[in-house]
């Protein structure tokens, strides 16, 4: 039987392994059930989930989600097992021996409306003024099941508070059901670690540490909990009332920039299966919403890429050169919202190993409220800048008070990809019916490097085709330019390339194994960190971190569902456009080579990008006092 | 809380730790030492335990809410439980009830303004056969009448 | 306090029969493994914490499972109302459960053996300290025990924090592992992943304190008290209206007016047997006889006399429940809140009959679909005393009498 390898999750809610077959009727790690009259070959161990979901027999779940372990606590996917005294989970029991199982008795039935009635008699709110309304698995299932009628009542006054202290998540939790999604996921999978069951039976809330204010505690914005919520317990802080009133105001010049993930997944919302690009259609349905200017966050993507691979080089230089010990290496990327806030809360020792470059989204807001604005002709005053991100750790990144380099608020709002598809839909805008339209200029062409952002390994991808080409002036040794060692979901990935004949002014490279790592998902961070605490970094010299399982296309502004799935899907649909692209490599984007020659001009890493492009960090700690 | 006073909690965490172990599994026995002690767990307490015990604080406080014997906000120097399950009930708690909550001046729940006692109902202590039962702090007191619960509850300091 | 070692003052046939300190210990080393296991099949013990799951299956699972450590764990939490055998247990016959356990351990291949002692008895926790203490003297807990190679067992106490639930074995294990006490899913069962994940057997105090006497006397002689089915004898708690209230020791079998009439009962109503859990027996049924077949129990017996107030005795019940329910599970979470609704509906008298039917059938779905024995017997009160008593509580008008 398993042993258990993290304390944290109860033996029982990890993944069950069987070692040897219980029973001489199982043959060969398989074992025959019976499920309604139907029998049925499946693996030892499979849940009756699994067993049934596999043979197309629909059994419901509420707190059961594929990303995460498994909790068996809202009792809605009971089964009948003969044999057994009471009705059996299916989503926790583990098929070991040859059993019989019956899905719909009417003792199942029963349970499952009266478990139902139970929820929606503490739960709080009307579907009809619910941002989860049509998305909402409790709603569904109250559908499914006809509940026609409050059996045991209905809430009539909320029992909490809202708590809508953090820039990006608000917790209801007078709409929780208490399936514990948000705690196993942000305890286990995201290992943040800041929502847990406080108190017991009746009194049981999803609360903080001490109860304190979201925004007060360590929590990392990332959104996880709020894509795994089957309810509208917890939800993003939606802006999109105030951009509506930005766009209804004639004074003001509202550009929204999009990052590549939303359009990846945006047609979800919509209905579409995941895996289809709306990059065209998006950008049509954003000019028809009434936003002034369309541009593509791809832009300053690549602008990431030309600086952070700049400062590796020059952190390089300095070490291998300048024998500069107070230099850190590896250089760690600075995109991802929630892992900056990660890293500050629990590696403070380490922020000397981030690089210095703002994410993509800040630096398309410090540009567009100076370059941009001096060269249309409009007071940055009156400009209003909106991010389309598959992100909400972007909504608190664009409020840090020091993301103001324009002498402005950077970034205005950041927009996820299910308020984008809300606002549209309020817009009476079918998206898939959208005919394509290209980006504005002059932001509107980036290379294919900046899309790839969207997918782990993204960063890294486009910063090696770039810095390799730099120090070797050559294409990176891969097949169409696809670097494979970054691609794929693997938690944490490493590899290397080696720099050989290098150009003249790089020599001191020459023979250099550049070594890489790629991690998605903080859990992965953490290993990663710990690494690094234990010296076994010392020859890496760069690390991409997203805080998202899967990458930004993982995010937690992305449609309701997200698991391995989607995010596989998603990922084929930004690798596939970017394939289409012509220009592919960031230092290859006109508009990159235009803006160092006309305004940046002392060049990647000079006076102006670090003023404009470049940010520090805040030891913050985990102590709470 | 003191920078002095700081220290001297770390280190009698620190020395529970050594104790019972850095494993999750000493947790409850690190509380119920620091709880014996101080009559609560304080917020820099479970942020110690959690650190030395590389888990969550969220975590500890979740444990402590789970247990009715823990708490994170301090009490009363002593805790009085009373039971008040069906075989003390039907053995009159509830005229001891009054006569306590009379003497005291406040009701279950609650804790004197001197800090002296806190008074909570319990469930069965065991003591059935014996009822009305109260503890004192980990001391159990049976056949209580009201004259002998008020009695009891006067000697305490 | 002090515990006096051989202090005997009870008597019955079975567990407060003749013992003696390390007997039992001694005849298991002499018996082996396989024949200890061969006893206690023979003795049809099954488990005395209520459930009542055949001990020697318990045992044998977990002596199967392959791994490198193993686990025996005493159930030392009693809470259920009216239960409080297992604290006499401890403090008169502490040789009984003790030499249980290390007989446990010598049969599955376990070392270590933990006591899960309730908070509330906190004021054992020396006395038995000290006892541990002066067997280890004794080498009847140790290194070697009884100078036999490689027999290695000791036994550590741990305390609860003031949560019934964690009576409930898997409970019990992750409160061991410093979690909050909420239940399991199960399979898998603590006989292969337990404590720490390792295989763990969970025993009550009762179970493992006649397991000494089974070993020393043999399962046929165990055999010859109680019933086909219900073998042995059996520690009933028994508290509420009667003279003498007290722990007695009586065979299974024992018809409930028979126990009435020993522990002089009069006037009798009704009869909780098995605690909040278990179910209300009307006097119309005192024929009825005790054992896991007909009127189960873990050993609490509240007695009612007519004086009492059937709905109050309910009420009192939900109450418990709903303060102790762990609240993971939605049937248990909310459905005794519900069940609380429909009495004090009834109280004010603005019932229905046809809510408190539909109260009914939610108690049958609970007694199904939630998680642990919590929230599957919760409801076995509300239904039996709503059955049991139905003119009393549902043609009497409520309003204004409160307390009658
Ligand atoms: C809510 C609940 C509380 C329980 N409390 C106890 C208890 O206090 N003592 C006990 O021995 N068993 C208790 N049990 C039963 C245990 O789960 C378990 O069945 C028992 O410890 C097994 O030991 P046995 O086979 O020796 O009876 C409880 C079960 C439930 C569901
Ligand atoms: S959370 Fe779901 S069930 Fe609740 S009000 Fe919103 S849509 Fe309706
Ligand atoms: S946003 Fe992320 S860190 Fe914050 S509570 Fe949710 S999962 Fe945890
Ligand atoms: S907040 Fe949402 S995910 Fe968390 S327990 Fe409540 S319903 Fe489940
Ligand atoms: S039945 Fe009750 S005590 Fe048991 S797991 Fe469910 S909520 Fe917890
Ligand atoms: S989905 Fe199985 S118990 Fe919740
Ligand atoms: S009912 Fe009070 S001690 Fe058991």
């Amino acid at each position: 039987m398993s042993k258990r390898e993290n304390i944290r999750v109860p033996v029982s809610q990890q993944p069950f392994t069987v070692t040897k077959p219980e029973d001489t009727t199982t043959i060969g790690g398989t074992v025959t059930v019976q499920i309604n009259e139907k029998k049925f070959s499946v693996p030892l161990g499979t849940t009756i989930l699994e067993a049934c979901r596999q043979n197309q027999i629909h059994i419901p779940t509420l707190c059961h989600h594929p990303d995460l372990c498994i909790a068996g606590v809202c009792r809605i996917c009971v089964v009948d097992v003969e044999g057994m005294k009471t009705l059996q989970t299916a989503c926790s029991f583990p098929i070991t021996t040859p059993i019989k199982i019956h899905t719909s008795t009417p003792m199942v039935r029963k349970a499952r409306r009266h478990i139902i009635d139970l929820l929606l008699s503490e739960h709080y709110g009307e579907c009809y003024s619910c941002f989860r309304n049509g998305s909402c698995e409790l709603q569904s299932l109250a559908k499914e099941y006809g509940v026609d009628e409050y059996t045991f009542g209905h809430a009539d006054k909320p029992r909490y508070q809202v708590d809508r202290s953090s820039a990006a998540v608000v917790r209801d939790m007078s709409k929780c059901i208490l399936c514990k999604r948000c705690v196993r996921t942000c305890i286990d999978l995201q290992e943040v670690g800041v929502l847990e069951a406080i108190n017991r039976g009746h009194e049981t809330y999803i609360g903080t540490f001490l109860d304190k204010p979201l925004a007060d505690v360590i929590c990392i914005n990332c959104g996880q909990c709020i894509n795994r919520c089957p309810t509208a317990a917890l939800r993003a802080n939606d802006p999109s009332d105030e951009i509506w009133e930005a766009i209804d105001n004639p004074k003001k010049h509202v550009i929204i920039q999009t990052a590549p993930s939303p359009r990846a997944a945006i047609g979800e919302e919509f209905g579409i299966e995941a895996g289809h690009s709306f990059t065209g259609e998006l950008n049509t349905a954003l000019k028809r919403i009434g936003f002034d200017k369309v541009f593509d966050t791809n832009f300053t993507a690549d602008l990431t890429i030309i600086e952070e691979g700049t400062e590796l080089l020059y952190r390089l230089k300095k070490i291998i050169v300048d024998k500069d010990e107070s230099v850190k290496l590896p250089q760690f990327t600075s995109c991802s919202p929630g892992w900056i806030k990660f890293i500050e809360h629990f590696y403070p020792e380490y922020l000397g190993y981030l690089s210095t470059a703002k994410s993509p989204q800040q630096m398309f807001g410090a540009i567009m409220k100076t370059f941009y604005a001096k060269q249309a002709g409009i007071n940055p005053a009156d400009i209003v800048t909106v991010a389309l991100m598959p992100c909400a750790a972007k909504k608190f990144e664009c409020n840090r008070p020091e993301m103001n380099s324009s002498g402005y608020k950077d970034v205005d709002y950041g927009l996820t990809t299910r308020e984008m598809a809300k606002m549209i839909r309020e817009a009476g805008i079918y998206l898939p019916e959208m005919p394509k339209a290209n980006f504005d200029e002059p932001f509107g062409d980036a290379s294919g490097a900046g899309l790839i952002f969207g997918a782990t390994g993204g960063v890294m991808e486009a910063a090696l085709r770039t810095v390799y080409e730099l120090v070797t002036g050559r294409e990176v040794p891969f097949k169409n330019l696809a670097i494979e060692p970054c691609r794929g979901f693997e938690g944490v990935k490493q590899a290397s390339v080696k720099l050989e004949n290098c150009v003249d002014q790089y020599k001191f490279l020459e023979g250099v194994e550049l070594k890489f790592v790629v991690a998605h998902g903080t859990a992965n961070a953490k290993k990663v960190m710990e690494m690094l605490r234990k010296g076994e970094l010392s020859n890496v010299h760069f690390v991409e971190i997203m805080a998202c399982p899967g990458g930004c296309l993982g995010g937690g502004g992305q449609p309701i569902p997200t698991n391995a799935e989607i995010r596989k899907k998603r990922a084929q649909a930004i690798y596939a456009e970017e394939e289409s692209l012509t220009v592919r490599k960031s230092h290859e984007n006109p508009h990159i080579k235009y803006i160092y020659e006309n305004f940046l001009t002392d060049g990647p890493c000079g006076k102006l990008s670090h003023k404009l492009l470049h940010t520090h960090y805040l030891k913050r700690g985990k102590f709470i006092s | 809380m003191l920078e002095l006073e700081k220290n001297s909690l770390s280190e009698e965490i620190e020395n529970l730790v050594k104790q019972f172990g850095s494993e999750r599994q000493a947790l409850l026995q690190i509380l119920q030492a620091v709880q014996r002690k101080h009559k609560h767990v304080s917020d820099f307490a479970q942020q110690e335990i959690a650190r030395l015990l590389n888990i969550h604080p969220v975590e500890v406080y979740s444990v402590i809410s789970f247990y009715s014997f823990l708490c994170s906000e301090p009490k009363g120097r002593n805790i009085v439980r009373l039971c008040r399950t069906i075989s003390c009930d039907m053995a009159g708690k509830d005229k001891v009830v009054t006569a306590v909550k009379r003497e005291l001046g406040i009701t279950f729940g609650e804790t004197t303004n001197d800090g002296r006692v806190t008074l909570e109902f319990t469930n069965c202590l065991g003591m059935c056969d014996q009822g009305p039962v109260m503890l004192v702090n980990e001391k159990v007191f049976t056949h209580l009448n009201p004259e002998a619960a008020v009695n009891i509850l006067n000697e305490v300091k | 306090m002090e515990i006096k070692l051989e202090n005997k003052k009870r008597s019955g046939p079975v567990l407060f029969s003749e013992y003696k300190r390390g007997d039992g210990i001694r005849k298991a080393v002499e018996l082996g493994r396989e024949n200890i296991l061969f006893e206690l099949k023979n003795s049809g013990l099954k488990g005395r914490g209520g459930a009542g799951f055949p001990t020697s299956t318990k045992w044998m699972l977990s002596a199967a499972a392959n791994a490198d450590k193993k686990f025996i764990v005493c159930n030392a939490d009693e809470g259920e109302p009216g239960t409080f055998k297992d604290r006499v247990l401890l403090l008169e016959y502490p040789e009984l459960v003790f030499d249980g356990m290390v007989i446990a351990g010598f049969t599955i291949g376990a070392q270590t053996g933990i006591v899960y002692l309730r908070g509330e008895y906190e004021y054992m926790l020396q006395p038995l300290e000290d006892y541990l203490a002066k067997v280890r003297e004794d080498n009847l807990l140790g290194k070697n025990i009884l100078g036999k190679e490689n027999f290695d067992f000791d036994i550590s106490i741990r305390l609860g924090s003031g949560a019934y639930v964690c009576g409930e074995e898997t409970a019990l294990i992750e409160s061991l592992e410093g979690c909050r006490g909420e239940p399991r899913n199960r399979p898998p069962y603590p006989v292969n992943t337990g404590y720490l994940g390792y295989p763990t057997v969970v025993n009550n105090v009762e179970t493992l304190a006649s397991v000494s006497h089974i070993v020393l006397k043999g399962g046929e002689w165990f055999k010859k008290y109680g019933t086909d089915k219900s073998t042995g004898s059996k520690l009933f708690s028994v508290s509420g209206d009667c003279e003498k209230p007290g722990v007695y020791e009586l065979p299974w079998g024992t018809k409930i007016k028979e126990l009435l009439e020993i522990v002089g009962a009069k006037n009798t109503k009704a009869v909780q047997a098995g605690g909040a859990s278990g179910t209300c027996i009307p006097k119309t049924q005192f024929d009825r006889m005790l054992g896991y077949e007909d009127a189960a129990t873990g050993g609490s017996i509240i007695i009612f006399n007519e004086s009492r107030n059937m709905l109050k005795v309910l009420k009192n019940f939900m109450e418990f429940f709903i303060e102790e329910s762990c609240g993971q599970c939605t049937p248990c979470r909310i459905g005794n809140i519900k069940l609380m609704d429909g009495i004090e509906k009834i109280e004010s008298g603005e019932f229905t009959f046809s809510y408190i039917n539909n109260l009914k059938e939610l108690g049958r779905t609970m007694q199904v679909a939630s998680k642990c024995g919590l929230g599957q017997s919760s409801p076995n009160s509300f239904i039996s005393i709503l059955e049991n008593f139905k003119e009393e509580i549902l043609n009497t008008n409520w309003k204004g009498k409160e307390n009658v």
